[in-house]
């Protein structure tokens, strides 16, 4: 293995079809118009020196050490700068190049500290190989003044910036505004004054630099580098795999010396997020090798005792054991488990085959109940899938985007710049959602053309208004709906949204959006071109959540905004693998590939490959499994990689169901919420620890791969089949890929995925099989994938929410997150990236702040119909008066103490994103959270004891 | 929530998306094909021999619904 360097082709690659043909120093080159001669030369082997040049950016043409010279033009022009065309003649070397290179180099070095061997970038500094590349061997300029004392800005926690080392050669600056589209950077001064720096000459940690770490990347010298290669030198070898955070699935290179990570660096190839990382995946891995990772299985009778470390086979053992005597003891039905979304493809199906073949029942859910089983539910009724219909790519092509009830820079921070790319070319915008999201006003250069501010709770008020104009103005695009949809549904839904009460007018009420501006946002997306929707879980997390996923699906297939690149309905979906645990039958009605358990013929085809009976009715749902634990009838639990005492709504719900079962089971690689109430704990493997594949927001099927040895001992596929076997039922799999093969064989959409097809692409999008061999970057583009092939349109009348206000619950609590913390937070909590965000706060407007005298800071009570908790205010603008917001990364906010059990009609998935809360000034945490710090203590204490003992 | 006004309410939350539908007899349809697909057996359970008590809490077309779901249970 080596670090296999990528090559860096200079300038970014043309998307011209066209081509021309030159000669580079004799050879013959043929490149797409509009590329680069530095490109075009760099495609054939011949690298042309540079340095202010990367292939992620556009060039600048500042350094000149590109310089080359054409047959019968004038000058030296810039190689980077300068585009290819038909029958060039171009030179790249000759003395008159070498000296004005030298030269050039000269002055730089001159400025430059000479401290090389002990430069933390020595072996990876483009200056260094520069300096060798043009042959310089001395220096003869002793300028006078130099920058070799600047200071040195270290408030990063991630890298440090180096002023002395910085060559101003801008490649920061652009990679900030063009890959991040952050603007934090500015090149301020001219000549020798010239210099970078955070906006106004701030600390990096002041500014509004998000840390995505594309401008370190982008410096070819020690400038910007990264700590961790500061700390430990540089890597030897690296490995491709695939982030485990967030739903975007960015491909990485895991730098590694021995078995340690030394840095993440985003793949260049990587599809789904072409080179471009955030803070989390590039920098927040460290907590795979935090203190706090559990590496002993333990076993305990009660959640009182201390735990106790025993062997794999014992603990498994106790497992299956007692499994088996809660099933003999209450049923066959009485046990069940969770799949993870955080675990790979292959472990998600292996859980959810043990519980349907080995525990006999099809009580298997997994967290995307909680955000996208409405997606899952609305498009698979509408379009035939469930699953969103674009690559991210597509959104380049789109010329009116619709947000509703996302925060792309936030949530899904590297599509979120790939999106303002867009934006900026000109691309409208149209947000929809109760909060001012950065992309509303707050990202430069961009701007929504229209962001309806509506009220939580009213998304299906909304999503008719816009399709009622869309109908009644007649800006439909006829000829799609009717030859790709399903005529008579069309000709219903038509009736039915064209009633008055649809209007934007008579929605004002209920919405509180100004019936001109829905009318000029409907216009806006019917007219484009190309109008995309992304949603996210504003969308799904109502109790018309599958209703509102219905409405977006209608509004597109109205307007013919489907089956091409640039359009789309497009759910970002949450976690690195929640699309894949889904696809991977972890649903209680459904098999992989979304088939359900009641289909005889599917059945069968599981059964004789599973050699197993397979019970055709479908199980528990989470919310059910907590229910029927509380009425003894759900005794036992095998918990794969997810915190449901944090996650799922009404934690004393929850928590009472937890603490009713004989048997909760934890796999994890934290003692997690939920282990404090757990029985037996299984140790996980991280991310780093295994092989297998995790599927992102666009279907994409991506490789993860083993960097490090399982801390534990096994990966998390191995438990399960531990288990699996202790259970009676036998598996014995050698290696995650032979689980594909498996899966491959028994789901259509899958057919044509392996190991080999996905090293040999890199990444393949689903549904790949015969027909499409090398995956589907976009779906429908000829029929729907329903049985008739015509899409449906369905009826979205909106209903409002069981949760209302009233005056002892007067306001209205919604919930998101931001970037530097990952949902339940269990990884990113135990990295540095509690420098940004190490509280969750109530974002309360400054009027109802000052209605209840508070002020910044303080502390905040929060009460719901569901219980009752305290956070510190921040008083903001972003939300309207009337709603507050949080977000819910700490186990001791109790975000959840307070949302309720109201859930989406089709799906359960909890309304977090509506409460009725009463909020006033406090002066303590609330009594749930000091018993809660209580209980949580005395955990970690029967933890503690369990260790010294074992 | 008690387990049965749960189930009460997962049915008449499920009724009002398919009530959009003018023809009762289509929307009830909607309403037994959901709860057969999704609900487990012992929500099934339980809530038929709620309306067979009466069916108090129930909504009209969720009545229609656990009526045509207990016809088809029986075929
Ligand atoms: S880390 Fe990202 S956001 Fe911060 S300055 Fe660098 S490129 Fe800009
Ligand atoms: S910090 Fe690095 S990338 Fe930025 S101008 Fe200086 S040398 Fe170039
Ligand atoms: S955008 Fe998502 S997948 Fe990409 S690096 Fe960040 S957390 Fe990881
Ligand atoms: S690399 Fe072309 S001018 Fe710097």
């Amino acid at each position: 293995m080596s670090i296999n360097k990528e090559q860096d082709f200079g300038t970014p690659a043309s998307t011209e079809g066209q081509t021309v043909s030159l000669e580079i120093d004799g050879f013959a080159v043929t490149a797409p118009v509009g590329t680069s001669i530095m490109r075009a030369a760099a495609s054939i082997g011949i690298d042309i020196p540079k340095l202010c040049a990367t292939d992620s950016i556009e060039p600048f043409g500042s350094c000149r050490l590109c310089v080359v010279q054409i047959e019968g033009g004038r000058g030296m022009p810039a190689s980077c700068t300068t585009p290819v065309a038909e029958g060039l003649k171009v030179c790249t070397q000759n003395p008159r190049l070498a000296d004005v290179r030298r030269g050039i180099m000269e002055l730089y070095i001159s400025d430059h500290p000479l401290d090389c061997l002990t430069c933390a970038a020595n072996g990876d500094c483009e200056l260094q190989d520069m300096a060798g590349a043009v042959g310089l061997r001395e220096v003869r300029y002793n300028p006078v003044e130099t920058h070799l004392h600047a200071v040195k800005d270290e408030s990063n926690p991630y890298f440090s910036f180096d002023p002395s080392k910085c060559i101003v050669c801008s490649r920061c600056v652009r990679a900030c505004e063009e890959t991040q589209g952050t603007f934090a950077l500015t090149l301020d001064g001219r000549g020798f004054d010239s210099k970078v720096s955070p906006s106004q000459n701030q600390a990096f940690m002041d500014s509004e630099c998000v840390s995505c770490g594309a401008c370190v990347q982008a410096c070819p010298t020690a400038t910007l580098m990264e700590k961790s290669v500061i700390d430990h030198g540089q890597p030897e070898h690296a490995i491709v795999t695939t982030c485990a955070y967030c739903g975007v699935g960015c491909s990485f290179r895991a730098e590694m010396k021995g078995e340690q990570v030394i840095r993440m660096v985003p793949h260049k190839d990587g599809k789904a997020n072409h080179g471009h990382s955030c803070v989390k995946g590039r920098f927040a891995f460290g907590y795979a090798t935090h203190k706090d990772r559990i590496t002993k299985p333990m076993i305990r009778a009660s959640i009182k005792d201390a735990w106790q470390e025993v062997s794999w086979e014992e603990a498994i053992n106790h497992a299956a054991s007692e499994f088996k005597r809660i099933q003999a003891k209450y049923g066959k039905d009485s046990i069940g488990g969770v799949t993870s979304s955080r675990c790979t493809n292959e472990e998600a199906y292996l859980v959810q085959k043990l519980i349907r073949a080995g525990f006999g029942n099809n009580n298997v859910d997994t967290c995307a109940r909680v955000c996208h089983s409405p997606t899952g539910y609305g498009l698979k009724q509408t379009f035939g899938e469930s699953s969103g219909t674009q690559d991210f790519d597509s959104v380049m092509k789109s010329d009116v985007i619709l947000v509703i009830g996302a925060n792309p820079t936030d949530g899904h921070p590297v599509f979120g710049s790939m999106m303002k790319k867009r934006l900026r070319q000109g691309a409208k915008l149209i947000v929809v959602d109760p909060r001012e999201i950065d992309l509303v006003s707050n990202s430069p250069h961009i701007k929504a053309s229209y962001h309806l501010k509506l009220r939580p709770g009213t998304n299906v008020a909304i999503i008719n208004a816009l399709a009622h104009v869309v109908v009644t103005e007649n800006l439909m695009d006829e000829t799609f709906a009717l030859e790709r949809c399903d005529v008579a549904s069309f000709e219903k839904w038509k009736t039915f949204i064209t009633q008055d009460y649809h209007s934007p007018e008579n929605s004002e009420a209920i919405t509180g959006v100004p019936a001109a501006d829905v009318r000029a946002a409907a216009r806006l997306y019917a007219t484009a071109n190309n109008g995309a929707i992304y949603y996210g879980l504003g969308v799904t997390e109502h109790s018309q959540g599958s209703t509102m996923v219905i409405g977006i699906a209608n509004l597109a297939m109205a307007t013919g905004n489907l089956g091409r690149d640039g359009v789309g309905v497009n759910p970002l979906r949450g976690q690195n693998n929640v699309q894949g645990s889904c696809d991977m039958g972890s649903f209680p009605h459904e098999y992989p590939g979304y088939r359900h358990v009641s289909d005889a013929n599917t059945r069968a085809l599981f059964q004789q490959a599973w050699q197993a009976e397979l019970s055709p009715e479908p199980g528990l749902r989470i919310p059910n499994m907590f229910d029927a634990a509380l009425d003894k009838t759900f005794m036992g639990m095998y918990i794969e990689g997810e915190d449901i005492a944090q996650s799922d709504p009404d934690t004393q719900h929850v928590l009472a169901a937890l603490r009713a079962m004989e048997c909760v089971v934890v796999q994890d690689i934290f003692l997690n919420e939920t282990a404090k109430f757990a029985h037996v704990f299984l140790p996980g493997a991280s991310f780093l620890e295994k092989d297998g594949t995790f599927t992102n927001a666009e279907r994409r099927i991506s490789p993860v791969r083993k960097v490090m040895t399982p801390l534990a001992g096994y990966q998390d596929w191995e438990v399960t089949q531990l288990l699996s076997n202790a259970m009676g039922y036998p598996m014995n799999y050698s290696h995650p890929s032979e689980i594909m093969a498996e899966i491959a064989s028994l789901t259509p959409s899958f057919s044509g995925v392996s190991y080999e097809k996905i090293d040999e692409l890199g990444s393949v999008q689903w549904p790949c099989n015969e027909q499409t061999p090398v995956g589907t970057p976009i779906m429908h583009t000829e029929t729907f994938m329903r049985d008739n092939g015509k899409g449906l349109f369905m009826l979205t009348e909106f209903v409002a929410t069981a949760e209302r206000t009233n005056q002892k619950f007067p306001l209205i609590l919604t919930t998101g997150r931001i970037l530097s913390q990952y949902n339940v937070g269990a990884q990113t909590r135990r990295t540095a990236n509690n420098a940004w965000h190490s509280e969750d706060r109530l974002e309360i407007h400054p009027h109802d702040a000052e209605d209840r005298g508070l002020k910044n800071g303080d502390w905040a009570g929060i009460k719901s119909r569901a219980g009752e908790t305290v956070l510190r205010a921040l008083i903001s603008e972003r939300v309207q008066p009337g709603v507050v917001y949080t977000t819910f990364h700490f186990p001791e906010s109790g975000a959840n103490v307070i949302t309720t059990d109201n859930s989406d009609w089709a799906t359960n998935c909890p309304e977090y994103k509506v409460t009725a809360v009463q909020v006033s000034k406090v002066s303590q945490h609330s009594e749930w959270q000091q018993e809660y710090q209580k209980f949580s203590e005395n955990q970690l204490e029967l933890l503690e004891q369990g260790m010294a003992n074992g | 929530m008690n387990k049965i006004d749960n189930l009460i309410k997962m049915a008449n939350d499920i009724s009002n998306f398919f009530n959009a539908d003018p023809d009762k007899e289509l929307a009830a349809d909607g309403v037994a094909k959901h709860i057969m697909r999704g609900w487990e057996p012992r929500m099934r359970h339980d809530i038929i021999n709620h309306y067979q008590q009466g069916g108090s809490g129930l909504s009209d077309l969720a009545k229609m619904a656990i009526a045509k779901l207990i016809a088809q249970t029986k075929v």
